[in-house]
């Protein structure tokens, strides 16, 4: 027998958040900042060392900015927010952000 | 990245969408008697978003505690019996959001930042406090800014325990300043006698943030 | 020519609805460079006051498809920016747009395949252009789509596939209705998991490229269960939305 609907919805809300996205949720104003595309880009988190690229971070995209966080170990990678002058871009936690020469 | 967000008042240049009006409450009225308590470029909500930097922390309550360190003569703590101990009170406030939204009347119970520094001897040159979080979060703000009934540590948010998903078990709430400042899931506060800018003020938001001048971005 | 980081002024051209809560918006940009399949725009709505709300969408249609570029949205309950969409927006309006945008969750039929595309709701509007350009490029690379809605007449774009699953060239279009179903239904009736992807998965094998896209939960269920299939994740791509229909 199939399990209903509305059984498995709530198991699954309840085990993951909707509310996370990933990078490719902030790509235009990254795009913005950087001059090209970055959520093709791998980057080295500077906590745990995993190499993801920017579109496989997780995004939580907080009122006053978005911040991108490691998949694996939940660290932040990027921090970037768009006021009405400027876009911030924080890559502290990524120990690098790789930029394929095609 | 989806986001609301105003023009400062002297920036015009920006194309106009025909019929956008956005899905907005009143600036206030006069006959409600509201507009006089939404700070200027604020709309009113309802609702009480949910938006975070991080994963929503699950701290339980047996491994909970509230610390207050640094430029004190004695750092002090109490954990969750000790802390609902402490002298509590009703808290009937106005919030206002960086990202346009003020909630009128939201209804809190906790511990006055007064309170809580009462539980501690202030080294001479202690100027300020750096409000921690579990998750990493910071924010920072002058000790004159917490005093006098300012900020409170809150537990319960409309007669019910603070979910974990809006700060709970304990979040800081500062009315007075925009809600980025208002830390969730606060674990303690560290006094310094320098500035520290913190989560948001450091990437671009403003280092006060006083929601009645409009301080929301550095520079303005 | 326009550079796609920056702001530009899109006039829209047609719109067809294609289910009740579902429309496409065709936009022609000016001095529009092309795109790739599963590249999005950043759409900016501004109030006469200032006040402005921004929000991505997936271009539907295919790169082959000049003079106009599609964007799929579906109408959401508390949806600020879909709300006013669907119902302010007439053709001749204009609408401020940024893109293409995007470099990792895109797919050419030079990366080749097979391809394995997985869906939730409006999740497969980024995969319909990858599956439109598959078929405009007349490639017979192994395809296999599988999409969940919650009601059959909740199905984005059901007639097309359907048609372009008919042309037997090697794309194969497999639904899950995860609500209700029609008399006669012969689809999947419940919501994504690690059984329905390895059937689904069978005819293509493990060296499939992926794309899944839709709610964090539905692309979080896909992805773990294909990587305990066997799937390298270095192939798997991702793309999670917000809150739509599976």
């Amino acid at each position: 027998m199939e399990e209903t609907g509305e059984m498995r919805e709530q198991a699954d809300t309840m085990s993951v958040d909707d509310t996370v996205l990933d990078g490719n949720a902030v790509a235009g104003a990254l795009a913005a900042a950087f001059g090209s595309d970055v959520t093709a880009c791998p980057g080295r988190c500077a906590h745990c060392g995993t190499v993801s690229v920017v579109g496989e971070l997780r995004a939580y995209l907080h009122s006053p900015g978005a911040v991108l966080r490691c998949p694996a170990c939940a660290g932040v990678v990027l921090r970037v927010v768009e006021t009405t002058e400027a876009t911030y871009v924080d890559a502290r936690g990524a120990a690098y952000l790789r930029f394929d020469r095609r | 990245m989806g986001r609301a967000t105003r023009l400062p008042r002297h920036v015009t240049e920006r194309f106009v969408t025909r019929g956008f009006v956005g899905r907005r409450g009143a600036p206030g009225s006069s006959e409600s008697g509201t507009a006089s308590r939404v700070p200027p470029g604020q709309y009113l909500t309802t609702d009480f978003p949910v938006l975070s930097a991080g994963p929503t922390p699950r701290t339980s309550l047996d491994t909970w505690s509230f610390t207050i360190d640094g430029l004190v003569r004695e750092p002090v703590r109490w954990d969750w019996q000790q802390f609902l101990a402490l002298p509590a009170r009703d808290f009937v406030v106005d919030i206002s959001c960086v990202t346009k939204w003020t909630k009128l009347d939201m209804r809190w119970r906790g511990v006055s930042v007064d309170t809580l520094l009462e539980g501690v001897e202030l080294e001479p040159n202690a100027a300020f406090v750096i409000a921690w979080s579990d998750g990493g979060y910071t924010t920072n703000l002058p000790i004159a800014d917490v005093l006098n009934g300012q900020a409170f540590v809150a537990y319960e948010y409309d007669g019910k325990p603070l979910t974990p998903e809006h700060g709970g078990p304990a979040r800081l709430v500062v009315p007075g300043r925009y809600f980025w400042k208002s830390a969730k899931w606060v674990r303690g506060m560290r006094v310094t006698a320098t500035d520290e800018p913190g989560f948001w003020e450091s990437l671009g938001y403003h280092n006060r943030g006083d929601q009645w001048l409009e301080e929301r971005y550095s520079g303005d | 020519m326009a550079s796609p980081i920056a702001w530009q002024i899109a006039t829209v051209s047609a719109i067809r609805d294609e289910t009740a809560s579902v429309r496409t918006f065709s936009l022609k940009v000016p001095a529009w460079r092309g795109h790739r399949a599963g590249q999005h725009v950043d759409l900016r709505l501004t109030a006469e006051d200032g006040y402005s709300v921004e929000r991505s969408y997936s271009i539907a249609s295919e790169p082959e498809r000049t003079g106009a570029i599609d964007l799929t949205v579906e109408r959401l309950p508390d949806g600020e920016a879909s709300a006013f969409l669907h119902d302010v927006v007439v053709v001749g309006d204009r609408l401020e747009i940024r893109g293409p945008i995007g470099g990792y969750f895109v797919w050419d039929v030079s990366v080749g395949g097979p391809l394995l595309l997985v869906a939730g709701g409006s999740g497969v509007v980024p995969l319909m252009a990858m599956v439109r350009h598959r078929t405009r490029s007349g490639s017979t690379v192994l395809a296999r789509l599988l999409l969940s809605s919650r009601h059959v007449e909740e199905i984005i774009y059901r007639e097309e596939l359907e048609g372009l699953a008919a042309r037997a060239d090697g794309l194969a279009v497999v639904h899950t209705l995860t609500r209700s179903q029609p008399a006669g239904w012969t689809g999947y009736t419940r919501r994504l998991d690690e059984r329905m992807l390895a059937e689904v998965l069978e005819p293509i094998g493990i060296a499939a490229r992926t794309f899944i896209c839709g709610p964090t939960a539905l692309v979080e269920t896909a992805a773990n269960g294909l990587v305990r299939l066997g799937l390298p994740a270095d192939r798997i791509r991702t793309e999670r939305f917000g809150p739509t229909g599976t």
